[in-house]
């Protein structure tokens, strides 16, 4: 009991309890928000370069199907994904890097030599040597990857559009 | 303003009326040993809360249960600290149930007209090791497997029906997959529903019978 304010014994205990419980329920009830959110505040990690082998063994004006996997960790599990790449050496130095996931429902996309085009088998889209739509329902052109020469080996890396 | 909505709310939901005959009962002199109860209460909510917070994370199968558990010690933010609360308000629970038990005992309280209040605390404390035993599996590392298998077992030695309980609790004849999930029913779903059901029918006797004044020497 203070005995300088008109506090009576009833109220100091009321605002004590109180007090207490705020702070105890604040120091647990924020670090529980922020273990509920984590997941989202977690940037996913950026890709690194993928080698894909020399680049003198892609033939130039020849479309070349090359296969890597890349593995994402989500928590306490690990998902490892393979993806096709079409690589189109234009010249000795210029490259196009083209994923083969058809960009309207993720079919993969085959090369067909005879008609110089990539078609889907799902819904017969067909796709230019550089990727852009001929006819089909694809919304955007295929996807394709920003790519690297050093020292002779040919690496990618995933852009989006 | 704030005095209006109360008013409103109170009109309908009659919130004076609850506060007067819940909180604002009339107790016997004050001591500490009458507190285990609401402290009993207080650990219940506070193993409820983090209880449901791990559930966020933890997976309930032999593959990833342990994982789980190791990503939330040291992959998502505060895991250890919920966890933690989680592990050790699950002992102190025991602890205090029992010492709430036995000054119940020690004080007579069980006595008329509150018998009812006390064979259900024995259920409650009961539903409490269990929760404890079931609770002690989901880790799915050495010291969980191996406990469960000699709690099971125990459990096995009852005469004529031990063998059926005991592949009951199993879900089969050896720890398995089906023991994790099971056990893991049990502790989120089934003794938590037990111990609401039950903690309301203690909760209600207390306030319709008051608490027990303290014997003193006449009694």
């Amino acid at each position: 009991m203070a005995p300088s304010h008109n506090m009576s014994r009833r109220d100091f205990v009321t605002l004590v309890t109180a007090t207490l419980g705020t702070i105890m329920a604040a120091v647990i009830g924020l670090p529980a928000i922020d273990y509920l959110i984590d997941p989202a505040l977690k940037s996913q990690k950026i890709a690194a370069w993928i080698p894909l082998g020399r680049l003198d063994s892609f033939p130039i004006g020849t479309p070349t199907l090359s296969t890597f996997t890349s593995s994402t960790v989500n928590g306490w599990e690990k998902t490892v994904n393979s993806y096709g790449v079409y690589v189109l050496r234009k010249s000795d130095t210029q490259v196009l890097a083209l994923s083969n996931k058809c960009t309207h429902l993720g079919c993969h996309v085959n090369w067909k030599a005879d008609s110089q085009e990539y078609v889907c088998p799902c819904h017969d889209a067909h796709f230019g040597p550089n990727g852009d739509v001929h006819s089909g329902p694809p919304p955007r052109p295929l996807d394709h990857f920003e790519t690297k020469v050093e020292n002779g080996i040919l690496s990618i890396h995933l852009l989006e559009g | 303003m704030w005095k209006k909505l109360f008013a409103w709310l109170d009109e309908r939901l009659g919130l004076n009326d609850l506060y007067k005959n819940i909180l604002d009962r009339p107790e016997p002199k004050g001591n500490w040993w009458n507190t285990l109860g609401s402290a009993s209460l207080f650990l219940f909510v506070v193993q409820a809360a983090t209880g449901i917070f791990l559930t966020v994370y933890y997976t309930p199968s032999p593959d990833h249960a342990y994982d789980s558990i190791q990503y939330i010690m040291t992959g998502v933010a505060f895991g250890w600290l919920i966890r933690g609360i989680h592990h050790w308000g699950a002992t102190l629970m025991v602890v205090v149930v029992f010492i709430h038990m036995v000054r119940v005992f020690v004080t007579a309280s069980y006595k008329y007209p509150r018998e009812l209040t006390w064979v259900i605390g024995v259920c409650l404390l009961i539903l409490t090791l269990g929760m404890g035993f079931t609770g002690y599996l989901l880790p799915w590392n050495q010291q969980a497997y191996w406990a469960t298998t000699v709690g099971t077992s125990i459990a096995g030695t009852v005469p004529f029906l031990g063998p059926f309980i005991q592949n009951a609790l199993r879900g089969g004849a050896d720890l398995s997959a089906l023991t994790l999930s099971r056990f893991f029913a049990a502790h989120i779903w089934i003794l938590p529903a037990l111990l609401v059901g039950l903690i309301g029918v203690h909760l209600y006797l207390i306030i319709k019978h008051g608490e027990s004044q303290f014997p003193d020497k006449d009694d």
